[in-house]
């Protein structure tokens, strides 16, 4: 027997082959692939080796202009006098062929996103179909959903989603959209278009009514220029404070309704009772699922004093198990970044970090040569007052401070614009729940981190957004009543 | 660092508690860990030598323990260059037996089960003497139970005192410290033993006897692992760990494997550190062997010695 191994898993690639890309990809317009009026393409990259994966449609004012169009026919048509249950059935077909689907929309996400095949597989398209098929059994139920209130559609809903969860931003925001009877022209993001054309297919599969879902493709212009859409009855937009500051500006005046789910820097706090081991795993869940492009990522790490060398002690001897390489690989936990932009971002972030006196920590790995990389990375030694601790980086990048007592980590939780998410842990439960009712934050995680679920509602507080998705909040925010 | 079990007492209160819904998603990570090609062939070599091929049955027979230390040293020897398993496990009786079998210069331990296994139920005076007895016998490794009574009742000082004295009684031999974590009812109950039994001097913590339902988990094993990860950082002690009892599938263990890497590290992967309690899972390795060395042909069980 050979002594001393050191036992390094060998690769264990999944098979991208029954992942079936197009060369190029035109917009799901009308219930048919339309091509872009301006006959532009642009390239979508995969950030693991930025080879090109796909070319897909530059959608303009008139790209977005038809789909609305088509959208409004189609709730003025069939769809919109359509019986809940009915619809119902569409919902759950497509639930269905997206499980069916399930390995090839995982591999694609994995190329087209960069983010580690365990998650896609595991996480993004079992909780993309779930969300449809949460949905799918309110559609017929909805007065008894909100007893003694009348419920009736909005008409079109525009739907702007981000490039960290594409497919699961896109059931979120279509799946409520649908059961409550609206249709859709939803913009997915520019770097990681090709899930929701994929999803697209899917629907054309399901016979849903031609119309009822309208995919345009295309970057902020083409975004704006469905913000801008007098025909809209609905923005739903996921993605930065500052996009949804200028969506508000831009539908104030108008009779548009909003959601906004934007920016957030949770804070993750661990208390001295806490079981140090899984607060460990929530730290770790927390901050590096899907590289730190999370929303709700805690990217802020409050632990208390008299157990902050053994948290940090342990948490970076987590940090060297975890494995950073191909996003394909089986065993990768930490994926690519998503664009060369946003790593260009972090970087800029980590180097501020340590020119503010921070002490930063990379746990050595071996990264491949081509792509997008950044390892999972923690500073210490950080500060209220450094910008590491204020601004969202969405990167896989932790800044820790410690604290003595309850009531100044609260202030210090709650000394953010932002106010999505938090993170408490901690061995008693009534003192859990009196920290959780005092944080200012839409969704607080009580011993983990990053759960999701279609009943549960999610969304922020303060510049973190407003309005909920998922659960009957979620719903509500499609109705009127 | 000399060890010196009995100068200091620990206390209790200040074993962590365990969040059973955390152990249990960090557990379900490491099943996840694809282990192929070479990763597989290795792993499955450090599987066959981490093995303590055990028979614990009141039928045993000396030939039976006879024919288990000649299959712990030849274990298929169709293909050349396989390892020995770490030990054979038998009761006290037949240490005598396996002492002969194996000679005095074997690599392969004896370690014999003792102070009442599997129930623990006898004087002190009877385990230690038991413990004596196998030692004189021949054993490497004493593998005893705790009072799990008295450690539900609350009474810890007895519990340690108990180990404590075994393991004056082991000698030279190396102490397995068997928690029978299936009649701990909490992982809270199963990290104070872990903690109890390294503090009073266990060379092992192991899982189970093997002779109640609830035997080795990913998850129980997890716990203790990380116990002996938090008393190797406090002490600069290294602990070994024995699951045993219900591992018989070679994916099983190669989770197990994962685990121990990511928990303890690299270090922890020799049997001097990491051992199975097994009976079948010796077979269940060797056919994946020579599913790998033939090129993919899986063969049936018959070409494999059942003993």
């Amino acid at each position: 027997m050979k002594k001393n191994t050191q036992w390094e898993y060998a690769p264990a690639p999944e098979a991208a082959k029954i992942a079936k890309i197009a060369k190029r990809y035109d917009h799901f317009i009308n219930g048919k692939w339309t091509p872009p009026q301006s006959g532009n393409y642009f390239r979508t990259i995969n950030p693991g080796n930025g080879r090109k994966l796909s070319e897909v449609a530059d959608g303009n004012d008139a790209d977005v202009d038809a789909a609305v169009k088509a959208a409004r026919a189609a709730y003025e048509g069939p769809w919109g006098k359509m019986s809940g249950r009915e619809r119902g059935k569409y919902i759950y077909r497509i639930a269905r062929l997206m499980q069916e689907r399930a390995r090839e929309f995982s591999i694609i996400e994995t190329l087209d996103g960069g983010k580690p095949i365990r998650e896609s597989r595991d996480i993004d398209v079992p909780l993309a179909a779930n969300h449809f098929f949460y949905t799918a059994g309110w559609a017929d139920k909805l007065e008894y959903a909100f007893p003694n209130r009348k419920v009736a559609s909005l008409g079109v809903a525009g739907q702007i989603i981000p490039w960290n969860f594409p497919l699961l931003m896109a059931a979120w925001k279509i799946a409520p959209a649908l059961a409550t009877g609206n249709t859709v022209v939803l913009k997915p993001a520019e770097t990681t278009p090709l899930t929701a054309l994929k999803l697209a297919e899917i629907i054309a599969d399901s016979g849903l009514p031609e119309g009822v879902v309208n995919i345009v493709t295309g970057a902020g212009s083409t975004g704006a220029a469905i913000v801008n859409h007098p025909d809209i009855d609905k923005i739903a937009f996921t993605g930065s404070t500052g996009v949804g500051k200028l969506i508000q500006q831009t539908i104030a005046n108008t009779d548009k309704r909003a959601t906004l789910e934007l920016g957030g820097k949770a804070a993750n706090i661990i208390l001295e009772d806490a079981a140090i081991d899984q607060a460990v795993e929530g730290i770790v869940n927390g901050i590096y699922f899907n590289q730190g492009h999370v929303c709700c990522a805690g990217s802020r790490l409050f632990i208390q004093e008299s157990v902050y060398d053994e948290v940090i002690w342990k948490l970076k001897r987590r940090m060297r198990t975890l494995v950073v390489g191909d996003p394909l690989d089986k065993n990768t936990d930490i994926g690519a970044i998503n664009s060369k932009e946003q790593l260009k971002t972090i970087q800029k972030y980590i180097q501020l970090g340590q020119e503010q006196g921070g002490e930063m920590y990379q746990p050595k790995c071996k990264l491949p040569a081509a792509g997008n990389w950044c390892p999972p990375t923690l500073f210490t030694n950080v500060t209220q007052s450094s910008v590491i601790a204020q601004e969202e980086i969405f990167g896989p990048v932790l800044a820790a401070q410690s604290f003595r007592t309850v009531p100044e980590v609260i202030s210090k939780a709650n000394n953010t614009p932002y106010g999505l998410s938090a993170g408490v842990w901690c061995d008693k439960g009534a003192r859990l729940f009196q920290l959780t009712t005092q944080l200012e934050a839409g969704v607080v995680w009580g011993n983990t981190f990053n759960q999701f679920d279609p009943a549960s509602p999610f969304g922020g507080f303060k510049e973190s957004g407003f309005g909920r998705e998922g659960g009957l909040h979620g719903l509500a925010a499609y109705l009127e009543m | 660092m000399a060890k010196s079990p009995t100068s200091f007492r620990y206390d209790y209160a200040q074993s962590p508690p365990v969040d059973q819904v955390g152990i249990a998603e960090r557990a379900a990570r490491f099943t996840t860990r694809s282990i192929k090609t070479s990763t597989k062939r290795e792993g499955l070599d450090m599987v066959l030598n981490m093995i303590d091929l055990t028979t614990l049955e009141g039928a045993d027979t000396p030939r039976k323990v006879q024919q288990l230390c000649y299959k712990a040293g030849h274990l298929h020897d169709s293909i050349p260059g396989l390892p020995t398993t770490a030990a054979v496990c038998v009761y006290p009786p037949f240490v005598k037996v396996a002492r002969k079998a194996l000679g005095s210069n074997s690599p392969i331990k004896i370690a014999s089960v003792a102070t009442g296994f599997p129930s623990g139920h006898l004087t002190l005076e009877g385990k230690l003497e038991e413990t004596q007895r196998a030692v004189a016998d021949g054993a490497d490794e004493v593998d005893m139970v705790i009072s799990r009574g008295r450690f539900l009742s609350g009474d810890y000082e007895y519990v340690f005192d108990e180990i404590a004295a075994v393991k004056e009684a082991c000698g030279k031999a190396r102490l397995k410290v068997i928690l029978e974590t299936g009649e701990l009812a909490t992982l809270d109950n199963v990290r104070r033993a872990s903690d109890i039994a390294m503090h009073a001097g266990a060379d092992f913590i192991k899982t189970s006897t093997g002779k109640i339902s609830s035997a080795a988990t990913i998850p129980v094993t997890l716990v203790m692992l990380l116990a002996i990860r938090d008393y190797h950082f406090k002490s600069g002690n290294m602990v070994g760990m024995k699951p045993a009892g219900g591992i018989s599938k070679s994916k099983l263990a190669l989770h197990y494997l994962v685990m121990v890497k990511e928990t303890l590290g690299s270090e922890w992967l020799s049997n001097e550190w990491f051992r199975f309690g097994a009976s079948s899972l010796a077979n269940d390795v060797l056919m994946q062997i020579a599913k790998i060395e033939s090129g993919g042909d899986y063969q049936s069980p018959c070409y494999f010695s059942q003993d």
